[in-house]
């Protein structure tokens, strides 16, 4: 007997994803308003049927699984999806094609995929919520047609996503191939059986993992972040910088900690590789930016590095807080890079930023808690992401990756003070910014500067469901 | 518990300013700035009479923590809201509350963005009395590591001419140390399995992780106090500061280093502080002689202070891990009278910099007869950083060069060579900037010091003179708890394999 509220906010968003879409495809583009409306209270209404749920089961012949942990992490990915739909008017510009109601849609289908993703149990539904994230995405990067860059940022994602889907796919019909099953439970069965790991399960984790590291941004599979991240429009950036990462790691937890788990040795080693690189690429590639979406491309490479140190050691609490804060400073940033434009034009370079602090006090206020809470200054929520995630390192005995990270965390700090710097110590230069109008975009930065700035407050709730949500998994 | 939260009080009365001066109408005209002004200042002087009370009410009998406030507040790790104060962290706690004030005053000469300037300088003092009063290591790091942000954007918004330099060095720098500090307080963390810091002072760590737990708080606390070579920031952070940002730079934070070496490292990790005194011993040594050298030669009067600052902060160093009773009370005395002098030198080096915008020793002389009044306070604090007996500076050297004395003879002798080339470079920048006659016209039409910077100078100047003749009262209150702190003596302690 499956209990189908277990899948209620999935098939709540993939019902409603249809529906809009028949409706815009009826009412065309006049329906932009009431969609995205639409689309917004759906991800209140899945969050909320999430929050209902509770226990752990597995559904669908143990395809599907749902726990704490991708509850928290379902959520994760909800908020931050409701953030950037929330930014959509920043999409928005005079003069040029005007926002599409598929923008909406393709959100919320996106986010389904993300959602299959965290609750996938079984090779082929990892590859099936993988893909119809990436879909989404890929077509959500190009939106905006008439622009150039879009398109070469679009083309790009799309062809080393397509390589990277190709390579993952690769290794998971080698584990296929040398475990015999499909499903997490027959392949960690396997791998129990059998004294240490088949070199060809090992050739196929290997290859999942290189298409892993290119989903999350990792080096040395990051070179489209940068590009992919300045093209897109800011609304998408800012999807793009949250949600697929906490998706891509929820997937990496279940994946790596499931069936995987008992060969932590075979794989911790070469992800530690991959995020030291990471770490220090993010950190001084982002030094001589000029424009703010490219530089949170690398801030984006460093952080990766940064999660991976806690997945590692396997500790899912430090991954999902630090998920979670990094989220709140991405996502800020970006969306206060929604908020400014030049003459109706939006504005990216990091020169517009100068003197902001005088032109636009409270924009530059919230933008330089969110810089700051990247850096990892207390009492920020930025750092209290550092502070599990190192303590994680510290407690599966590497605190020399610890100091590592905390080192390349010092080089990061100067290219996120470069901003605050220009924002704050030097005058305005140029045309000054539009007055901040969009109201709705300017509530939601608001709303995560609350969140950035008051997390120390009171931040047992977050830590306490990640808590929970690492003891559901029982992880080896 | 159901005394008065002092502790709680006294941290976040200054965030109340904040707020307040968030709610002030927008705009940057002169009425909101008179009204940000005063409510740092009402908030500021309403904080120090509560560290006065707390002060009074303080038992110095006792060794242990006063005033103790606990919650919880992370209860899945263990952390807790927990402040509480002894004899040693009240001391910075009232000086803290002491020159914030003063601080705020002297920056009432600011003119630009004085709303945000008030703010910071409140958040500061926030950061500060909050580290002087955490008992949990991971709310003292959030403390320590706060007062990060508002000294960054007092230097960088209103600073001098390379501020932007000044303060990103400031930054990266210090969060450099104290980010190796957040490692070993995790380590520590991890392995004491609490984060309560007066559990962990009884907590004995094995000498090989207790030297590497100590490596990464060495590297906090000696970029903070700064010791040499650590202290390259120090120069550009004073002379681009604002005298404000100045004051509260040489007065508390780089006590935070010295603070943070009594209470974590002498306290919490001792064998590792014996195993390492000589090379602490050897640095303060060479602070106290080069950077005197240093001062000598300097063209800047700030520049000169800031080097005389890590010269002064040598003989805390040295005094701390000389392993001596005496050395640690001079350690504690000389932070305290650099606190009060230090600060007052820098004030008045703005009060000459208000007048003619220039630091520059060689701009000035003649100084003592346009400026009577001003000249016989600066004559006292030059001395008392000189270390004249009769001020509070004379207590500390002294006590330190005894715990020097009683460690090696020889290094007592190097560090005494400090003492002459201290009073050589605060006497000759005397010289040069008030005797002689006034030749320059703008010279010659400097108004002696206001009334706000009297208000500045003379609590400063009362309590060194007071300090230095009666230094029984200072000391009561923190003996207690500084024979607790046990000696950093060579030990010959066991190492497991």
């Amino acid at each position: 007997m499956i209990s189908f509220a277990m899948i209620y906010p999935e098939a709540l968003i993939a019902a409603a994803a249809m529906i809009l879409l028949l409706w815009s495809a009826f009412r065309g583009e006049k329906a932009v308003r009431e969609v995205g409306a639409a689309a917004f209270a759906v991800i209140i209404g899945a969050t909320v049927l999430l929050m209902r749920q509770s226990g752990k089961e597995l559904l669908f012949h143990d395809m599907f699984v749902v726990s704490d942990f991708t509850r928290l992490a379902k959520g994760l990915i909800l908020a931050a999806s409701g953030a950037a739909l929330l930014f959509a008017p920043g999409y928005s510009i005079k003069g040029r094609e005007p926002l599409k109601p598929e923008y909406f849609v393709l959100i919320l289908l996106a986010t389904l995929g993300m959602m299959l993703m965290v609750s996938a149990h079984d090779l082929i539904a990892l590859y099936m919520g993988l893909e119809l994230q990436n879909l989404a995405l890929y077509v959500l990067v190009s939106i905006r047609r008439d622009e150039p860059k879009a398109s070469e940022a679009g083309l790009k994602y799309f062809t080393l996503g397509a390589l990277s889907s190709a390579l993952l796919l690769f290794g998971l019909s080698l584990i296929y191939g040398f475990a015999g099953s499909t499903s997490y439970e027959a392949i960690a069965d396997v791998l129990a059986r059998t004294k240490g790991i088949h070199y060809g399960l090992s050739a196929g984790l290997g290859f999942v993992l290189a298409g892993m590291a290119f989903k999350i941004s990792a080096a040395p599979f990051h070179m489209w972040t940068p590009d992919v991240y300045e093209g897109s429009s800011t609304p998408i950036t800012a999807f793009l910088s949250a949600a697929p990462k906490i998706a891509a790691f929820g997937l990496m937890i279940g994946f790596l900690g499931g069936p995987f788990g008992s060969s932590l040795s075979v794989w911790s080693s070469g992800l530690i590789a991959v995020s030291i690189l990471s770490m220090f690429w993010g950190s001084l590639g982002g030094l001589p930016q000029t424009d703010v979406k490219r530089l949170m491309g690398y801030s984006a490479i460093a952080n990766m590095g940064t999660i991976l140190i806690g997945l590692v050691v396997l500790d899912v609490k430090s991954v999902l807080v630090y998920l979670a804060v990094y989220a709140l400073g991405t996502l800020g940033v970006l969306g206060g890079v929604t908020l400014m434009r030049r003459g109706g034009a939006p504005v990216q370079s990091i020169r517009d930023l100068s003197g902001l602090s005088q032109t636009h006090p409270v924009l530059a206020f919230v933008l330089a808690a969110f810089l700051f809470s990247l850096v990892g200054v207390p009492p920020l929520a930025g750092f209290f992401g550092k502070f599990y995630v190192l303590m994680a390192a510290v407690s599966a005995g590497k605190a020399w990756l610890a100091v590592i990270g905390v080192l390349a965390s010092v080089i990061a700090a100067a290219y996120y003070l470069r901003l605050i710097k220009i924002m704050y110590f030097d005058e305005p230069k140029g045309l000054p910014l539009d007055p901040v109008s969009g109201k709705i975009s300017s509530v939601a930065v608001g709303l995560l500067a609350v969140a950035t700035t008051g997390f120390v407050l009171c931040p047992a709730p977050l830590i306490e469901a990640a808590d929970r949500a690492a003891k559901s998994l029982l992880l080896p | 518990m159901t005394h008065t939260p002092w502790l709680s009080l006294m941290t976040f009365l200054p965030l109340v300013g904040v707020a307040l001066l968030a709610l002030l109408p927008k705009g940057d005209n002169e009425r909101t700035a008179a009204f940000s002004r005063w409510i740092a200042l009402g908030l500021s002087c309403l904080v120090l009479v509560i560290a006065l009370c707390a002060l009074r009410a303080f038992d110095p009998a006792q060794a242990g923590f006063q005033f103790v406030e606990k919650r919880s507040w992370i209860p899945s790790l263990g952390l807790s809201y927990h402040l509480g104060v002894d004899g040693i962290s009240l001391w910075f706690v009232v000086l803290s509350a002491l020159l914030s004030p003063i601080a705020i005053l002297s920056g009432f000469a600011v003119k630009q963005r004085v709303r945000s300037f008030m703010a910071a300088l409140l958040l500061l003092e926030t950061m500060m009395i909050g580290a002087f009063c955490a008992q949990d290591f991971f709310l003292f790091y959030i403390f320590f590591e706060g007062v990060l942000i508002p000294m960054f954007l007092i230097i960088g918004v209103w600073g001098g001419d390379k501020r932007i330099y000044a303060a990103m060095k400031f930054f990266l720098y210090t969060f450099l140390g104290s980010v190796l500090m957040l490692v070993a307080i995790l380590a520590m963390i991890q392995q004491a399995g609490t984060s309560d810091m007066s559990q962990l002072a009884g907590h004995k760590f094995p000498l090989q992780m207790a030297c590497l737990l100590w490596i990464g708080f060495f590297a906090s606390f000696a970029v903070k106090t700064p010791m040499w070579p650590f202290h390259t920031w120090l120069p550009y952070a004073h002379v681009e500061a604002p005298t404000a940002g100045s004051v509260i730079l040489a007065g508390v934070l780089l006590k935070l280093g010295g603070y943070g070496f009594i209470r974590i490292c002498l306290q919490m990790l001792p064998d590792a502080s014996a195993f390492f005194a000589p090379l602490v011993v050897g640095l303060s040594l060479v602070a106290i002689v080069y950077t005197s050298l240093v001062a000598l030669a300097q063209t800047d009067m700030k520049k000169l202070i800031a080097y005389s600052s890590v010269a002064h902060m040598g003989y805390v160093t040295l005094g701390l891990f000389s392993g001596t009773r005496e050395g640690l009370e001079g350690a504690m005395m000389v932070m305290l009278s650099h606190g009060l002098v230090a600060a007052a030198l820098f004030l008045c080096v703005g009060v000459l910099y208000e007048r003619l915008h220039t630091r520059e020793i060689a701009r000035f002389t003649g100084v003592a007869d346009v400026m009577p009044r001003y000249a016989g306070a600066m004559m006292a604090f030059t001395l008392a950083s000189v270390g004249l007996p009769g001020t509070s500076g004379f207590i500390g050297e002294f006590l330190s060069m005894q715990g020097a004395w009683l460690y090696d003879g020889r290094v007592a002798a190097v560090a005494a060579l400090g003492v002459i080339l201290g009073a050589a470079y605060m006497l000759w920048l005397y010289r040069r900037v008030f005797f002689g006659s006034p030749v320059r016209q703008d010279v010659q039409a400097m108004q002696d010091i206001t009334l706000r910077e009297g208000a500045m100078l003379v609590p400063l100047l009362v309590l060194v003179v007071f300090i230095g003749l009666y230094p029984t009262a200072v000391r009561s209150v923190y003996q207690k708890s500084l024979e607790k702190v046990g000696l950093p003596t060579i030990q010959v302690a066991e190492v497991k394999p």
